[in-house]
């Protein structure tokens, strides 16, 4: 699957209406740690097919941002049945995020 | 620019320069905090010191051992490490230099402050890098724990961002910094406090003081500012690494005490030397590449 692009417009049907865990990568452009990050998700996205993975630019979304309490990026919040499950602040490794999905 | 610079001058440090520098490739070491090694009064168990021999003696024999070598070795702290074009920047107090990799070499010396509510609040609130979370509060009041010149830095990159900065020096020594937006507290720190996230801190003598997020910038940047930062991959405070010493950045190497495992002189110059050989034989790939 590829990686979907979660704006203001979308999150409501893509996440909390979703169907199974979604992986949501919250990060921006000017990140330098969110850059360490993307391959990750991305290979992610490339590997699994039990979760959906987007990502959310905090520049674009900063209410989405502010309402799951982001406040260092990159986080990266799991969502199941449309609410928050596990969050991690900063990089970190695709077993760490695999292991909260099985 | 550098083809590779160290930072930190204990075993696992100084080791990788000892072999990349034989390699003729173009080194530099920072060095600035004591190495962990420093501390040890007398090492007993490392290979052909029969009467065994002081930590802080073997470490400045490292040092002159690669300054013989012609390696350049610059005491100077380092404040942050960069990715850039081609490379990397290290940013010291003094200078900023560029180089093709870098070789993380830090020791296991840990910053964290042993406040109240610190850990607690780790991401809600509490931050370990400005540059990457200021966005976060513009326009709010934010606090930087800290005095020394890696405070004052993390500072700078607030300045332009928050409404108002307050450094909190815990009881330490007041550092000189003027700007309209930058006060300083040198009272002792009690707790960090708050609901959901970061609300207050109260000082020892019960006074308080209101703010929406504070900066970690005690003592120097150490393994986990310069990983914060550059987004390397941890376990807890110590650095991932495979056999060869790569973190998950390319041109980015770990060895010694920051990765963890044993702490041990001999598992440092192993660690150092492998770093070393690595680098030469990655940037000999990446020229071949380029050509």
């Amino acid at each position: 699957m590829s990686v979907l692009r979660i704006t203001n417009n979308n999150f409501e049907e893509e996440v909390l209406k979703a169907e199974g865990p979604v992986i949501i990568d919250f990060y921006a452009d000017w990140c330098g740690p969110c850059k360490m990050m993307s391959p990750i998700i991305d290979s992610i996205a490339e590997e699994i097919n039990n979760a959906k993975v987007g990502k959310i630019n905090v520049d674009e979304a900063q209410d989405l941002a502010a309402m799951y309490n982001v406040m260092s990026i990159p986080t990266i919040i799991i969502f199941k049945d449309g609410k928050p499950y596990k969050k991690f602040v900063g990089v970190t490794s695709k077993e760490n995020i695999l292991n909260e999905l099985n | 620019m550098y083809d590779v610079t160290i930072i930190g001058a204990g075993p696992a440090g100084i080791s990788a320069s000892l072999y990349t520098k034989r390699a003729n490739l173009n080194t530099l070491v920072l060095y600035n905090d004591k190495s962990g090694l420093e501390k040890a009064e007398k090492i007993e168990n490392y290979y052909g010191f029969e009467n065994g021999i002081d930590g802080e003696s073997l470490y400045n024999t490292g040092i002159s051992q690669t300054k013989k070598l012609g390696v350049e070795i610059k005491k100077e702290e380092v404040l942050k490490i960069e990715i850039a074009e081609n490379g990397f920047e290290v940013t010291t107090t003094k200078n900023t230099y560029t180089s093709k990799t870098v070789i993380i070499a830090t020791g296991n010396k840990k910053n964290m402050p042993k406040i109240k509510g610190i850990k607690e609040f780790e991401g809600k609130g509490v931050s370990y890098c400005a540059i990457c979370d200021g966005f976060f509060y513009r326009g709010k009041d934010v606090a930087v724990l800290g005095n020394g010149n890696y405070a004052i830095s993390e500072t700078n990159d607030l300045i332009n961002l928050a409404k108002q900065i307050t450094i909190l020096t815990n009881g330490k020594e007041v550092p000189s910094i003027r700007a309209e937006n930058v006060k300083v507290i040198p009272k002792e720190i009690r707790e960090v406090r708050g609901e959901e996230r970061v609300e207050e801190i109260e000082f020892e003598d019960n006074s308080k003081l209101k703010i929406d997020g504070i900066f970690i910038a005690e003592g120097t940047a150490g393994t986990k500012e310069f990983a914060k930062k550059l987004g390397i991959l941890t376990n807890g405070d110590k650095i991932i690494i495979n056999e060869k010493m790569e973190t998950n950045i390319p041109g980015i190497y770990a060895c010694g005490d920051c990765t963890g495992g044993l702490l041990q002189i001999s598992k440092a110059v192993y660690e150092g030397a492998t770093a070393g050989l690595e680098v030469i034989k990655y940037l000999k790939n990446k020229r071949r590449k380029e050509k």
